[in-house]
């Protein structure tokens, strides 16, 4: 019985593991080994974002099945403010140029436009919270706070849980600034600083989801 | 894609990570402001119709979702650099486990949801039958 020439294509048939390989004539494929960390995590930060992604479109559906639920209550149409809404996706779009910036930055070592970018980003965010804030207590002052229908609870939820990861990413920002200031462009920051990019700009795109199916079709029902 | 390819021996990128064909500052900054522009308008355009009296009314929840999912499709293309060139490959399937994912729990909780309301006695009759 002859043995089967180890064949890097069996081996790894999804070529998880495939690298540049730098010598070798075009067309032979040698096995390099795993991907780079940086791939590697970058790739799992990518799987946790989808999870997240697939959460979010729970509390959608939940949304979406509750929204006519207003138990005699306000329905969307007499309570949402679309400039408010409006703005408030100006800034997060902003803020998600301005995070790319930063991640060009890093590209090119840049420390000075890091931190101008990171914290225009950071206050772009901040001002998107404030904006969602002032619209929850504006909301309850009416007495349309979460207990007061389905379509209310299920509102809440899922502005607020998208809230809470803006809130979170404004925290994991300061910290990337503040271990850039600390530790330099060190190749595991750098990483967690991809990791960040990643989730910010995911957060926009559920926003985007989120200001379509919430407000703009709130307000045209 | 095939074994054997020359693409084949290209690094898989991370997700985010910018194309290699991307030199410099300039071309860099120059495709989140692509994407920045491009989200920019379909933003205000579904601003608009959602407003509007110019389009038909039945017709505009259609025109929000076609305009939320291009502009979904502009964030991954122009800032998180998801491409369909073979170092994207991991990322595009995984997106796609994902999206499939999301179409099922979203249409499946809608049409069970809308299926048991249709079929259900209105509340006030039932009311009135446990009297």
């Amino acid at each position: 019985m002859t043995s089967v020439p180890f064949s890097s294509d069996r081996a790894d048939p999804n070529q998880v593991s495939r690298r540049p390989t730098g010598h070798g004539h075009a067309g032979v494929r040698t096995d390099g080994g795993p991907a780079p960390k940086r791939i590697v995590v970058g790739f799992g930060f990518w799987i946790f974002l989808l999870s997240d992604i697939i959460m979010f479109s729970a509390f959608f559906a939940t949304y979406a099945v509750l929204v006519g639920e207003t138990a005699g209550g306000p329905s969307g149409a007499e309570l949402f403010d679309l400039r408010n809404a409006g703005i408030e996706t100006a800034c997060l779009l902003a803020s998600s140029f301005t995070c790319g910036l930063a991640s060009i930055a890093v590209g090119v070592r840049n420390r000075m436009w890091f931190y101008v970018a990171m914290a225009v980003t950071c206050l772009f965010g901040l001002a998107f919270l404030g904006l969602e804030l002032k619209e929850f207590v504006s909301l309850v002052m009416r007495g349309a706070g979460p207990s007061r229908s389905a379509f209310l609870s299920a509102f809440f939820t899922l502005v607020g849980c998208h809230g809470l990861h803006v809130s979170a990413g404004i925290l994991w920002l300061l910290t990337m600034m503040a271990q850039v200031f600390a530790k330099g462009f060190r190749a595991d920051i750098e990483r967690r600083i991809l990791c960040f990019a990643l989730f910010w700009h995911a957060l926009d795109i559920i926003w985007v989801a989120l200001f379509t199916v919430v407000y703009l079709m709130g307000a045209a029902r | 894609m095939s074994p054997g390819e020359n693409q084949s021996l290209v690094p898989d990128s991370a997700p985010g990570d910018e194309q290699a064909d991307s030199h410099g500052v300039g071309s860099a900054v120059l495709v989140y402001l692509i994407g920045l522009v491009l989200a920019i308008g379909l933003t205000a355009t579904s601003f608009f119709v959602a407003g509007t009296d110019l389009v038909w009314a039945p017709s505009i929840p259609v025109a929000l979702v076609v305009l939320a999912i291009a502009q979904m499709g502009v964030h991954l293309v122009f800032f998180l650099h998801i491409t369909t060139g073979p170092d994207n490959t991991n990322n595009v399937m995984a997106l796609a486990f994902g999206v499939l994912i999301v179409i099922l729990l979203m249409t499946g909780s809608l049409w069970i949801m809308a299926n048991l309301n249709h079929n259900m006695m209105p509340m006030d009759q039932l009311m009135r039958m446990q009297r």
